[in-house]
Formats: structure tokens, sequence, C-alpha cells
């Protein structure tokens, strides 16, 4: 900061209590993970791993892991090219009518999952989608869209449009111009997006909660069962593979933004 | 021969093209079906089955005036959702207020702490805040160990638990637009009301409490609606005891089977969240607080 005024102590004090406040309550879950005892506390004499390999020699835990990463790639994939062939078409059209299919695509993130996880409860029963992988997919990918469209919107912003009038004007298609025009360009904020809406079906639990059962449990619905059941120190080391997995994403998304911002 | 062929394709194109603008109308279709077929569309029915179930009126809505089981659970969610919301505005303000005047280096740190946060699964999060708050949790036993308790505080499973970790959840949400709006104030600002002569308090007071208003409210309104719905946390911390109105929904639904009910009060979420957007909509620009980007 080039003023040269700097926050007072009163406000200083808060600042670092809130920080503390949000950053050490999820630290604790480290040294819980390796207790040696069998409940949830700090380690008393030695480190343990055991909890860890209780995680990776459980089937269902793996199964469910290994269901999360399915649903989630695909429902990525969904929201990605809706969200993002959608962020093209409102940035080029500019008008009112886009303003509010952009509003749109951003309901996911105001209204409630409880109350669509309601709604997609009956829609998906009458439509034979529930409990059902593609359900699933399909509920995730939408709500995923939001994500999508806010990233790319972004990066669109940055985007001289005469460039797009130039290709057309020399006679590129729409389809030449999207693939070499538009997408390079753009393609930072698209994988920001991408990373979000991974990061939003690998973590969802409500609708899940409502829309599958049996043959779709997903890591979160296994993560919550546990959680409600038995508290014991291998959810701990769950939590911490999905600490150390959700930071590795976040840098990943630092690395593209500081390539695309330099 | 073919080559006049080619040169003749984009006048014959243009006879019977479609109006100049279709091509980048069709980028909206995949977004806008999957939108209004999987989205709009299930929730419009959750309306609609609030005044059809169990008998076509409006027989459902009358419960908030004449049953006190629904008025406990909307008694509980408000009063929840405006301690969090007010908690989480007093911290996050703070933050913002000394990240907004950190150096850029610093700043990326302070971010940083807010920003692994946020994007922490929600669940890991509740399951750390029960290791910690409950009976045998951590805070108990240290507190035990230290000898400042007789016997363990009841930290969880009750309204206390539920405000501790929806503020949790909520304060990088209040962050960011107080953040944002507070990053567009000059501090040369500052330090001339300083050098004229202002105390410290009177500055903040005079200077930058007012520029900061907008992204404080933007804020409010941020927390607030994402509280009012939220299912996740005031499930695990509230232990089935306090019951706040999305937990409430599931309930009727998955366990009693009470669609018309469990839609109503579901209906009465998304007005009231609907309504207090659009009411601000007025002081805050909205768009920049979903990233509209333009």
């Amino acid at each position: 900061m080039t003023g040269g005024y700097r926050a007072g102590p009163l406000a200083r004090g808060i600042a670092w209590a809130t920080v503390i406040y949000l950053v050490l309550p999820i630290t604790i879950v480290v040294p819980v993970s390796m207790t040696d005892r069998r409940y949830l506390s700090l380690p008393y004499e030695t480190l343990s791993l055991r909890h860890y390999a209780n995680l990776l020699g459980s089937e269902a835990w793996l199964g469910a892991i290994w269901q999360s990463l399915w649903i989630a790639i695909a429902s990525t994939a969904i929201a990605v090219v809706a969200g993002t062939l959608c962020a093209i078409g409102c940035w080029r059209l500019a008008r009112r009518s886009t303003e509010w299919v952009r509003a749109l695509m951003l309901l996911p993130l105001i209204i409630p999952s409880i109350v669509y996880a309601v709604g997609l409860y009956r829609w998906f029963g009458t439509l034979d989608l529930l409990d059902r992988f593609l359900g699933v997919t399909l509920a995730h990918g939408v709500t995923g869209i939001p994500y999508v469209v806010i990233t790319v919107s972004t990066a669109l912003a940055a985007f001289d449009p005469r460039l797009e009038q130039a290709a057309r004007g020399m006679g590129a298609s729409l389809g030449q111009t999207l693939r070499w025009v538009i997408l390079p360009r753009i393609a930072p904020g698209i994988a920001s997006g991408a990373i979000f809406a991974f990061i939003h079906s690998w973590d969802e639990l409500v609708l899940v909660l409502f829309i599958a059962s049996r043959n779709v449990f997903t890591l979160p619905r296994k993560i919550w069962d546990g959680i409600n059941e038995n508290l014991d120190p291998t959810m701990a080391a769950v939590a911490v593979l999905l600490i150390v997995f959700t930071v590795l994403l976040l840098l990943l998304d630092g690395a593209l933004r500081a390539r695309r911002d330099p | 021969m073919a080559r006049e062929a080619a040169l003749a394709l984009p006048a014959a194109r243009r006879a019977w093209a479609l109006p100049r603008d279709a091509g980048w109308y069709a980028l909206l279709l995949p977004a806008f079906l999957l939108m209004t077929l999987l989205y709009v569309a299930p929730i419009l029915q959750v309306l609609a089955i609030s005044v059809t179930e169990p008998a076509p009126g409006i027989g459902n809505y009358e419960r908030l005036f004449t049953n006190p089981g629904v008025q406990r659970v909307i008694g509980t969610t408000l009063r929840i959702c405006v301690t969090t919301t007010a908690v989480a505005l007093l911290l996050g303000y703070a933050l913002s207020y000394v990240i907004a005047l950190a150096s850029p280096r610093a700043q990326r740190w302070w971010l940083l702490g807010v920003l692994v946060p946020l994007w922490i699964s929600v669940l890991v999060r509740a399951f750390a805040w029960v290791t910690l708050l409950r009976r045998q949790g951590l805070v108990n036993q240290g507190l035990d160990a230290l000898g400042l308790i007789e016997e363990p505080l009841r930290l969880v499973w009750n309204e206390f638990g539920i405000v501790v970790g929806m503020v949790h959840y909520m304060v990088p949400y209040a962050v960011l637009p107080m953040l944002a709006a507070m990053k567009e104030i000059d501090p040369r600002l500052l330090a001339a009301a300083r050098g004229m002569g202002a105390s410290r308090l009177t500055v903040f007071r005079r200077v930058f409490l007012p520029l900061s208003l907008p992204g404080l409210i933007a804020a409010g309104v941020l927390v607030f609606i994402f509280s009012l719905g939220f299912y996740i946390t005031p499930a695990i911390l509230g232990g089935g005891k306090t019951l706040m109105a999305a937990e409430w929904i599931k309930l009727q639904i998955l366990d009693l089977v009470r669609w018309g009910l469990g839609a109503m009060l579901a209906t009465v979420l998304v007005v009231a969240i609907l309504v207090t957007l659009a009411v601000f909509s007025r002081v805050v620009d909205l768009r920049r607080l979903f990233g509209g980007g333009r």
C-alpha cells in the first residue's frame, strides 16, 4: 500500500484471532488422524498411521472415493461445456435478454440446495433417475454451471472483442472463431471454472442425500454416515486426505491464474 | 469450376441464412435447456406442491400462523441467521480492513488464510468442530487438564455449536465483497484525514466506514441468504435437537412424508431469499457480488 496508513491494534487483534479461528480448527484433524488410540483424541504416546491403513484397506471407503471421483469428472465435463458456451454467447450478444440468461445461470448459487433437492427428488422419481449415476451426474453438472459461467465471463471481460470481429471478417466460421481465437484466450478461465465445478461436485452432500441411496454412495455421503454413526479416527484420516486434495486443487488454480495475469 | 462454386457458396448461404446472431444464440442452448429442464422445472414443482398437496388451496400456508412447531422453526432459523450474520460481519469487517491496508505481500498471506477454509469441504469442517467441541472433545479435555472447569461445557449439539460452525463457514463469504469494496478506497484519503488532525477513530468513522458501507451491506445480504437455507453444518452441530428450516424440510419430506408442509417452507425460504435480494438490489450491485464479470 502506498498511503502508509496501517490498521490499528484493535483491528489487527480481531483479524489475527479470526484467521486463527478460521484455520486452526481445520488443522486439528491432522494430529487426531495420527492418534494411537481407537477413539478421537490427540496422540498419547506415539504417532500412528494405522487409521490411514484402515482407510486405504477399506472397500467401502475406496468405493465411495471412486464413485465420487467419476461423478465429479463427468459432471465437471457437463458444467464446463454448457457453462463456457453460454458465457461466450452472453458476452458476444450482450443484450438485455442475455443478462437474464446469465442471471438464470447463477440461480443455483442463490437458491438453497435443500429446495432443489426436494424438487429433484420428485422430478427424478418420474424420470426414473433416482439412485443412478446419471441422475447424480446431471444434478451436479447443472449446479456446477454457475462456477464456470462466472470464471469464463471474468476471463472474457479481458478479451478484446475486435479480435473476434477480425476473425469473422476474414471469413472464419463460428466454429473456427471459437476454436482458434476465443477458446485459447480464455482457457485459464475455463480451467478455473472446471476446478471449482469439480470441487463443488466432489463435496456435494445435500442433493445426494435425497436422490441417491444404495447404488450411488459418494464420499460425502459416507463421511456424513460416519459423523452420525461412529466417530472414529478413520474419519480424521479421510478429512486430512480431503484437505490435502483441496489445497492441491487450489494451488493448481493459483498457478493457472499466475500464468494468466503475470 | 469447383472454386467458383466455393466462392458462390457464402452468397448462396446468406440467401437462406438464419438471422445473423443465430449461431451465438445456439451457444446458449445447452446451458439454457439443462437449467430450465433440470433446475427451474423441479423447483417450480416444489412451489406447485405447496398449494396442491395434500389438498388444493393455501392450507399449508395457514400453518404458518397456526402451527407452533412451524413458528418455532422459523423463529430459531431467524435468530441463528441474524446472530451468524452479525458475528460474521464483525469478524469479517475487521479482517477485510486489515487486509485492505496491508502491503501486497502480506495481503497474499492473509487471503490464503481466508480462501483455503472457504474451499475446504463443509463436512470436514463440521467434523473438525465436533472433534473439538463435543463432551469428551479436545476443548473440554484441555480446559479440564488445566483445572479450569469442573465438568465438561456443553459446546455443541445446541445453538452455540451451530453458530460457531456457521460463522466459521460464513466469514470468508463476508470478507470477499467487503474486501472488494475496501480495495477501491484510496488510502491517501485516510492519510490526508489523519494529517489534518483527525484521530484514528474519526478517520475510521467519518471516512473509511461510509466508503466501505456498500461492501458491508452486500456482505450482510450474502451471508444472511446463505445462512437461511444452510443444511449440513446446523444438522451436524445441532445434533437433531435444534432444528433450522432446511433440516425441518428434510424431516417433513424424507421421514414424515408430508410433502405439502415441506414444500411450503421451502417456498417460504425461496421467497424470503428473493425478496431480500430484490430489496437490496437497489443498494447493492448484485451482479458484481456474484462476479457477473463485465
